[in-house]
């Protein structure tokens, strides 16, 4: 799910903000009142980065920001900037997320190309009983949809534990098992990594030195994504982990039901946010009546807030986002919980209180970028980095499926910045990922390889 | 990128159904019919991506604050030609690049030994021109000149059909590099530029801007 980040503050101010916004737009000027001027702007620039994240529920701020203008006969001006900045910071939040999304991915086939071990086939976990080693091709199918069906049922069963664990408030709880998941991803995981990466290129390592190694990137990792950090350090421990989940999922994914989960988790991403009663709208409108972020689950955001004097919780329209990763996310016991971990780190983001507008400390404030779940990173990386695994074409099903996945992604910001709330990011994506994959590997890799064999260029 | 990819999935789909309609022993004779299928869909695509580009850019224009897009057309017809040309170098020569890695010895069945070196050339070359095609192109469509469009696309077909006669690298090298650097030429001077402006910018001359008068309230605006 991604949503933009938006400051709900601004309400609180609308003579400065419409002054703000007006100022904005003259030209720098500088006289006397220069500071106060210079001030404003900023106050603008840091305002319209703000409104350039549409807000996430309809009920939330974008109309709490048009009221809150006290001016009614600027609305409808100011909404029409509202539209124009957002499609200008839209384009630059579409760059934020496809640099993370496409380092994870380069990542993963990376590993997938070099360390053999995340391609060979040792066991499968326990979401996935049926074994795909029959002989006839419709048991095969037969027993890959029932992969899915138990896999996705896992899902929605954990997802609506965590909705009830947030409806009545066990907090501690929920931060526990996230904790407890990060810790897992980060120390065993990362661990099974080294050693297998070390043994490809066979490299030797001592066992102290492996410890230390392990228990540095560890800890870190643990405070900067479950307390606070430098933002691109949390940026690059999140896609470091979201590369790990899903080297994870491609090793131990039979093959037919790696396709047929992935297509039926984009479907069930796209009922589960959008649909009424589905599990994470609910918790989303939880969140949001409580007035409180959702907890940080795992959620990769482009920009981070400045926690300065922060008094109320930050809008919860952040939770949504990490709402359609969570749930999604909890259907896979602990290896998901990771993204729990995530969460961590917007909590300590989440207190983003009023900033009083006379304040300098709103300039610093840095600008508010878009979410992506971490769920939404783990599954476009399993999908590129099966189909560099298990495609005959090599590279150009990868490349295919990488181009699919980040026009999906560029489409989906549009609809999110048309639409204004939160959506799911993995269907349209995932769609598109899917179509290339099978279309690539059957009919343009015979193509492509007569052509290559003759030296022929097109 | 992904405009070319719709086009090369076209141009498959085409090759896959003529292949299976002709039979295996009619691959062959129907090569060059694929090839010059595959180059009309490629250009049948950035004509679609024009379109798509053109409306964007009317669509910031009338959203933004002074009437004019924050990309002209021409940075945006340059921004498609060399993804057409990135996307169309990777699919020509990732799998090569992968394979030149592997063990093996080139040209062991008696074809040429140069495999690599040319193709790596010929990828350049065909980087280049798709990047120079897409300025011709989307200037000709702009400006409503039809021979623009015909000249890109007949070059574009000169170009697939010259690879036809690779293994002979003279004939297929020198012309296509010849035709490149024409391209460019014409690209560069479609774009605005001239013999003039590249000496200005070689000699690094600081043009006096506009000076930007800035008022004070306090302040006697400066006698000009």
């Amino acid at each position: 799910m991604i949503t933009f980040m938006n400051n709900s503050d601004s309400e609180e101010e609308p003579c400065n903000e419409r002054t703000s916004l007006m100022s904005a737009e003259s030209p720098p000027v500088p006289s006397y009142q220069d500071g106060l001027q210079a001030s404003e702007a900023g106050e603008a620039q840091a305002h319209r980065k703000r409104r350039a994240g549409s807000s996430r529920g309809p009920n939330n701020v974008t109309g709490g920001e048009t009221s809150g203008l006290g001016v009614p006969v600027r609305e409808s001006a100011l909404e029409n900037e509202e539209e124009e900045l957002t499609l200008k910071y839209g384009a630059k939040h579409v760059i934020m997320l496809f640099v993370p999304v496409t380092l994870c991915m380069i990542v993963v086939v990376a590993t997938i190309k070099s360390v053999r071990f995340y391609t060979e086939k040792n066991g499968q976990l326990i979401y996935t009983p049926f074994s795909e080693d029959t002989p006839s091709v419709g048991q095969r199918l037969l027993n890959s949809v029932l992969n899915t069906i138990v896999m996705i049922s896992v899902i929605i069963v954990m997802t609506v534990f965590l909705v009830l664990l947030y409806k009545y408030r066990c907090y501690k709880f929920i931060h526990g098992w996230l904790i407890l998941s990060s810790l897992m991803l980060l120390f065993l995981f990362t661990y099974i990594y080294l050693g297998e990466v070390l043994k490809t290129y066979n490299v030797a390592m001592d066992y102290p030195t492996l410890f230390i190694v392990i228990w540095n990137f560890g800890a870190v990792g643990m405070i900067c994504i479950h307390w606070k950090g430098p933002l691109q350090l949390q940026q690059a421990y999140l896609i470091m982990i979201s590369a790990l989940m899903a080297l994870v999922f491609i090793k131990y994914l039979p093959e037919w039901s790696a396709w047929v989960i992935l297509g039926a988790i984009s479907i069930y991403d796209l009922m589960a946010v959008l649909c009424p009663k589905g599990p994470l709208r609910m918790l989303v409108e939880t969140a949001q009546e409580r007035n409180e972020p959702i907890f940080p689950a795992l959620i990769y955001s482009s920009a981070m807030m400045w926690t300065v004097g922060m008094a109320k919780p930050d809008t919860a329209a952040r939770g949504p986002s990490q709402q359609t990763w969570d749930a999604a996310e909890d259907g896979r016991q602990h290896l998901r919980s990771p993204s729990h971990a995530e969460s961590q780190m917007s909590e300590t983001r989440s207190p983003a209180p009023t900033r009083p507008i006379t304040s300098l400390e709103e300039l610093e404030e840095e600008e508010r970028g878009v979410k992506l779940g971490l769920g939404d990173f783990i599954f476009y990386s399993v999908l590129v980095g099966k189909a560099a695994a298990t495609a005959s074409g090599d590279w150009n099903t990868t490349l295919a499926c990488f181009v699919a996945i980040l026009i999906g992604l560029c489409l989906t910001l549009l609809l999110l910045a048309v639409f204004k709330k939160a959506l799911p990011a993995l269907p349209i994506s995932i769609t598109f990922g899917l179509i290339f994959y099978f279309s690539t590997d059957n009919l343009v890799r015979p193509f492509m390889d007569t052509l290559a064999s003759h030296q022929l260029y097109i | 990128a992904f405009f070319w990819l719709l086009s090369l999935l076209a141009a498959s789909l085409l090759w896959f159904l003529w292949v299976q309609l002709g039979g295996p022993e009619e691959e062959a004779p129907l090569l060059p019919l694929g090839a010059a299928a595959a180059v009309l869909l490629q250009e049948l695509c950035r004509f679609a991506c024009f379109k798509l580009l053109k409306k964007a850019d009317e669509g910031l224009a009338t959203l933004s604050e002074d009437g004019q897009s924050p990309i002209s057309l021409r940075q945006a017809a340059y921004v498609s030609g060399l993804s057409f040309g990135i996307i169309s170098g990777l699919f020509s020569i990732t799998n090569t690049l992968a394979d030149s890695a592997g063990p093996g010895t080139v040209g062991i069945h008696g074809d040429s030994p140069y495999y690599f070196i040319t193709s790596a050339f010929l990828t350049m070359a065909l980087v280049l021109l798709h990047t120079f095609w897409g300025i011709i192109f989307f200037d000709a469509c702009e400006r409503r000149r039809a021979w623009g469009l015909g000249l890109v696309v007949g070059s574009h077909l000169l170009t697939s059909g010259l690879t036809f006669l690779n293994p002979w690298y003279e004939a297929t090298l020198g012309p296509i590099f010849i035709l490149t650097l024409c391209t460019g030429l014409w690209a560069f001077c479609t774009a605005g530029g001239s013999f003039h402006n590249v000496l200005k910018c070689l000699s690094c001359k600081q043009e006096p801007e506009g000076q930007v008068m800035l008022y004070s309230a306090l302040q006697v605006p400066p006698e000009e």
